[in-house]
């Protein structure tokens, strides 16, 4: 038995459990975009293929990218100081499109942690981060991260020293948040390609440290 | 929090346009209004003292743009610093401890 699972009555071959099927009617909103969707087909201002390369433009994006700018702040410090001084210029430095809204880059430091959160949607920089993960956009993390989140950063593993003051940064309207997280004692003499392969998508949100090799 | 429980009859006010009237360093209240709507200001925030930590930009005005009215002025967006005491009182985890929010000018006072 590969797997520790007790109801034998309902395992698949490979030993887990059967998954119900999805046989659940589409919901309000879905209707709507597949109708809206099919519309702009029929009039010709869309194409399917269009749709198709906008959605594989959006998977495309990933926090390796993010981790590309912050391993090179990490290494450069005229880069550095420009991408804190205009988030939006640097990314677009490094051949980052950051559509219509703007970056702003926040630094931890030995005193002070940033964490971001969208309490009102899920707002997120997904130039440089791609999706936003579930819990990102879950009401428990919106309404808790503002609220106690030196509880909810104690819940991701990273526990702040009394001495930390933590920077909870809400983002309300048109600016787009990415945390430049410190660089770890132990990486000197290290590569920029190096640098950016400890650089996780939850510590550019703030809820993580980078991670050890 | 004590918001009033109708929207007070000078709210919302007139959108201000072009140059911000606020700076860095002021000290600044976000009004405590209810209006319907489309409003970016959370209510967490409504009626606290904050500073303002920089001036963003001139932005589409949200409260307009959710009703595709797409070519009025563009509002002066600023990011505020609360402390947790002055969001949470003395049940919050850390007074000194911040958070920072873009609200835009119609939504700040002067204080």
């Amino acid at each position: 038995m590969p797997h520790d699972h007790h109801d034998h009555d309902h395992m698949s071959p490979s030993g887990h459990p059967y998954r119900a099927d999805n046989d659940v009617p589409l919901s309000y909103w879905q209707t709507m975009e597949i109708a809206v969707r099919e519309l702009l087909v029929e009039k010709g201002i869309t194409t399917p293929v269009a749709v198709q390369a906008e959605i594989d433009a959006m998977d495309a994006r990933s926090p390796a990218d993010g981790a590309q700018v912050v391993a090179r702040a990490w290494t450069d410090p005229d880069y550095k100081g420009r991408l804190l001084a205009d988030g939006t210029g640097a990314m677009e430095e490094m051949g980052f499109k950051p559509d219509a809204l703007k970056l702003v880059v926040v630094e931890n430091t030995d005193t002070v942690h940033n964490m971001i959160v969208c309490t009102l949607c899920s707002c997120y920089p997904r130039t440089l981060l791609g999706l936003p993960p579930d819990w990102y956009k879950s009401r428990a993390y919106r309404s808790r991260a503002v609220r106690e989140p030196r509880k909810v950063l104690s819940e991701f593993g990273v526990d702040l020293p009394d001495s930390v003051q933590v920077r909870v940064h809400d983002s309300t309207a048109d600016m787009r948040y990415l945390v430049l997280p410190r660089r770890p004692d132990w990486t000197e003499g290290w590569s920029t390609d190096k640098l950016a392969q400890i650089v996780s998508r939850d510590s550019m949100i703030g809820v993580a440290l980078p991670s050890t090799p | 929090m004590s918001l009033p429980a109708v929207t007070p009859p000078d709210f919302p006010p007139p959108y201000p346009q072009g140059k911000p009237n606020l700076s860095p360093g002021q000290v600044v209240r976000v009004r405590s209004g209810a209006a319907p709507g489309h409003i970016r200001t959370p209510w967490y925030l409504r009626g606290k003292t904050g500073v303002i930590e920089r001036i963003c930009g001139a932005f589409g005005n949200p409260e307009e743009l959710a009703y595709n009215r797409i070519d009025g002025p563009e509002v002066p967006l600023y990011r505020v610093r609360f402390t947790m005491r002055e969001v949470w009182g003395d049940t919050t985890e850390r007074a000194q401890d911040t958070i920072d929010a873009e609200i835009f000018e119609h939504w700040l006072e002067a204080v």
